[in-house]
């Protein structure tokens, strides 16, 4: 880590769950967090008020990690306000369950461009700064529906698996210039997104997990922050399952 | 700015961001082959250089460019410099 620079970190999709509970693990820290949202200011607003209240430094910054230009001007706001971003935790995500043979394209598009798309653009707006400072991390939230196939989720598992195809290329590409490009794999983890699940599909998901238990966001979150960590310097291209067993 | 300053300026940048010594940084100077460049070196210096000068280079116009002369002229016509 650049000596005697505060370190600062973007999560995006962080007014609430994994996001939110990322933000609040590396304002503990002592970073400098960024909180991205993109529907949902108060959530936002909410998270830099708790990470204040624990002694941090945050602020609110509106992103849609579809859109370039959102990207480009959030990361803009974010060097202005607090400096260049030296850590970025990809977690905005976007699910929306339907069997292959009947799913809407438009539904698949939202997916591909959400999970995986909008990884990429956050990380090539990232780079510069990490290549020129020769230190970054990235950690992108992948699933763990990216290592084994679920049925009703070809589009999320799909980007999912996309996006650590791309954590393992980019940990090749910039991995000489001491920054570190990581993913973790969340199992079932208690947050809105896994609200639409039915009663069935939580048994069949607990009985898979030998944890006998779902995950809390802070669990996933406290991982993110060890690997976004100076001591995580040799972790690269790593793809760490938190996920009570479901995939071991 | 003219020619002559431009190139002295895109050279010295080069030579600080491949870690080379300016004399080796001449205009005939290969990337790969003299200087030691590989492709991510150079998408650094061509970063440093957009930074510096205010440019954008995409990456399709930095295919062609094989030596220190090409990067020169290549940033040359973004900022309308001529010879
Ligand atoms: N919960 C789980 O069991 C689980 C398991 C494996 C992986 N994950 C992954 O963990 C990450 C966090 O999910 P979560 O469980 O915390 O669910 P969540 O509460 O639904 O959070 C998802 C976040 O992503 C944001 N988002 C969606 N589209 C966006 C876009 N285009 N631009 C910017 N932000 C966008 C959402 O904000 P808006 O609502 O405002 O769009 C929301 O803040 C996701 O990548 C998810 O795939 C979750």
């Amino acid at each position: 880590m650049p000596e005697g620079e505060r370190t600062v970190a973007l999560v995006t999709g962080a007014s609430r769950g994994i996001g939110s509970a990322t933000c609040l693990a590396l304002a503990r820290t002592g970073l400098a967090v960024a909180v991205g949202y993109r529907s949902d200011p108060e959530g936002a607003e909410e998270t830099v008020a708790k990470a204040r209240a624990d002694g941090g430094t945050a602020i609110a910054v509106s992103i849609d990690v579809r859109d370039e230009v959102s990207v480009d001007g959030a990361f803009g706001r974010v060097e202005a306000e607090l400096g260049r971003v030296r850590v970025l935790v990809n977690n905005a995500g976007y699910t929306r369950d339907g069997l292959a043979v009947k799913y809407a394209t438009e539904q698949w598009d939202a997916t591909v461009e959400t999970n995986l798309t909008g990884a990429f653009l956050c990380t090539r707006r990232a780079l510069p700064g990490m290549l020129k400072a020769r230190w970054g991390r990235i950690v992108n939230v992948a699933s763990a529906a990216a290592l084994r196939g679920n049925a009703g989720q070809a589009a999320y598992s799909a980007s999912k698996a996309g996006l650590v195809g791309l954590t393992k290329s980019l940990a090749r590409e910039v991995g000489g210039r001491g920054i570190t490009v990581n993913a973790v794999c969340p199992g079932f983890v208690h947050t809105r997104m896994t609200e639409p699940q039915s009663e069935e599909s939580r048994q069949r998901y607990l009985e898979m997990t030998p944890a006998g238990r779902f995950g809390t966001p802070e669990e996933v979150a406290s991982v993110i922050a060890c690997l976004a960590g100076p001591e995580a310097g040799y972790v690269n291209g790593a793809v760490v399952s938190v996920d009570g067993g479901l995939t071991a | 700015m003219d020619m002559p300053e431009l190139e002295s300026k895109v050279c010295k940048i080069l030579a600080e961001n491949l870690s080379v010594p300016e004399s080796q940084v001449t205009p005939k100077a290969r990337f790969q082959e003299d200087l030691d460049a590989d492709s991510l070196d150079l998408v650094e210096a061509v970063l440093a250089l957009e930074e510096e000068f205010g440019v954008t280079i995409p990456e399709e116009e930095m295919e062609g460019v094989q030596t220190v002369g090409q990067a020169v002229q290549l940033v040359a016509s973004k900022m309308g410099v001529g010879a």
